[in-house]
């Protein structure tokens, strides 16, 4: 074992880490889609009438939110396939990390349905605009364009903690780095590579999205 | 079902050491969110560098990248921790990120004639905090705060990846060792909803103190600013 930082050895498993990269930017991604469509679903849900559709949303999207991610992917990744439901493990780090994430987009698109102010539904009563157009070219464009800023956190967050599909051997950023670390015996250059690539990343998104809560303030 | 029902004892060590995680994690997360909220509400643009510094190193990585480092690389370098203490170092340090910023928005959202008030009533600078600023500051960090415990709850789970048997290992173990997979893991989900309800209630208990204390009436309707602030990822805005 070395203290001194080994720059030949930290070049050699460069390749490995961006093969990682690939897995942890696709799991991303794909699970934001997921949390993005998904999140306006349960919105949608819990503003209906039914009372009981709307409560059974709100206590599934609550377990869901309080509950950890590592046992959650355990969950889709071994019980699924008890149920005749076989997946991968990337499809099932994909799902699970998407539905975690739609439980927290929901509750930004609620809240940026109540910011809409009541004058816009109003307005929208007085000209008789059928329901449909009333959410499609009235409420939602409004709501979407608030929380635009706040979505754009959330798909950092996500960045953040698609470490954890390791615990199901997706073969992403942090996993990669662990296996070198393990073959050579070497942790601290694999490992901090990959904590310098976090921090990286997330630095520059959040300049990105204080730059797009400039552009989309409202007040 | 029975199976996995007849191993509560392991559960209950496993809950035992999800939970002493959180409220440690929490102490010193709670400890750092203040002093560096506070850092970076300073006059002296130094000590707002040192709040920066902080709350974009820690919070710009991620929490098992972290419990990695200080469990694999620092040995290394010559310092040893037990797993039980990296893992409150990296769970602390990183929510505590978070609570900075929770604390330093909510500072700035103290109106500010309540601090010329404070200074025409000639307070010195501990009681213009002590008695003014931070219990109205306290107020607005509280919801905030109560979704950052929740989440460093469910952080808590990364310990499991680095051998601690907490209770996302209990499940893992008991589904190998009686095959009751759909039983173990819907068990563990129950468990750690029923612990996050628990702390939320102790949350729920400390905001209405806190409005009766300042007179206020608790609001319900979620807003933009208290779900940016507590979000994950996400800074608070001033």
């Amino acid at each position: 074992m070395n203290v001194e930082w080994d720059w030949s050895y930290s070049w050699d498993i460069l390749p490995d880490l961006l093969d990682g990269l690939r897995y942890t930017v696709i799991a991303t991604l794909a699970g934001y889609v997921i949390a993005l469509v998904l999140g306006l679903v349960w919105t949608l849900l819990r503003r209906s009438p039914s009372r009981i559709l709307n409560q059974t949303v709100r206590w599934i999207t609550e377990f869901i939110r309080c509950t950890p991610l590592i046992p959650q992917l355990y969950f889709v990744f071994f019980v699924l396939p008890a149920w005749g439901l076989t997946i991968g493990s990337l499809t099932a780090g994909i799902i699970t990390l998407g539905v975690h994430y739609s439980t927290y987009t929901a509750e930004v698109y609620r809240a940026g349905i109540s910011d809409v102010p009541k004058g816009q539904w109003e307005a929208a009563t007085a000209l008789n605009l059928p329901r449909s157009r009333v959410w499609l070219d009235v409420v939602l464009p409004q709501a979407i364009r608030r929380v635009i800023p706040t979505l754009g956190n959330y798909l950092i967050a996500m960045f953040k903690d698609s470490p954890y599909l390791m615990a199901i051997n997706v073969a992403e950023l942090l996993f990669s780095a662990n296996k070198v670390g393990a073959k050579t015996l070497q942790f601290l250059e694999p490992i901090t590579m990959v904590g310098l690539l976090f921090i990286v990343v997330s630095v520059i998104s959040s300049i990105l999205v204080r730059r797009l809560e400039r552009r989309y303030a409202t007040n | 079902m029975a199976d996995v029902l007849d191993s509560y004892q392991q559960w209950l060590d496993g809950a035992w050491v999800t939970i002493k995680l959180t409220l440690l994690g929490g102490a010193l997360a709670l400890g750092l969110a203040l002093i560096f909220g506070l850092a970076g509400t300073s006059r002296h643009s130094w000590v707002r560098v040192l709040n920066r510094v902080y709350v974009e190193f820690f919070r710009g990585n991620a929490t098992l990248v972290l419990l990695f480092w200080f469990f694999y690389a620092l040995p290394l370098l010559g310092l040893r921790f037990t797993t039980m203490f990296a893992a409150i170092l990296a769970l602390g340090l990183n929510v505590g990120a978070y609570g900075a910023e929770v604390v330093r928005g909510s500072i700035n959202a103290v109106p500010k004639a309540q601090y010329e008030a404070t200074v025409a009533l000639n307070f010195t600078p501990y009681q213009r905090m002590r008695r003014v600023i931070l219990p109205q500051g306290i107020a607005l960090m509280l919801p905030p705060f109560g979704n950052l415990i929740i989440e460093l709850m469910k952080g808590t789970a990364i310990v499991s990846l680095v051998g601690l048997v907490d209770l996302t290992r209990v499940s893992k173990n008991i589904q190998g060792s009686t095959g009751q997979t759909v039983a173990a893991f819907s068990m563990v989900l129950v468990l750690y909803f029923v612990i996050a309800q628990i702390l939320l209630l102790f949350v729920r208990y400390a905001e209405r103190r806190v409005d009766r204390m300042l007179g206020r009436r608790p609001s319900r309707e979620p807003s933009l600013g208290t779900i940016a602030a507590g979000a994950p990822g996400a800074g608070v805005g001033g």
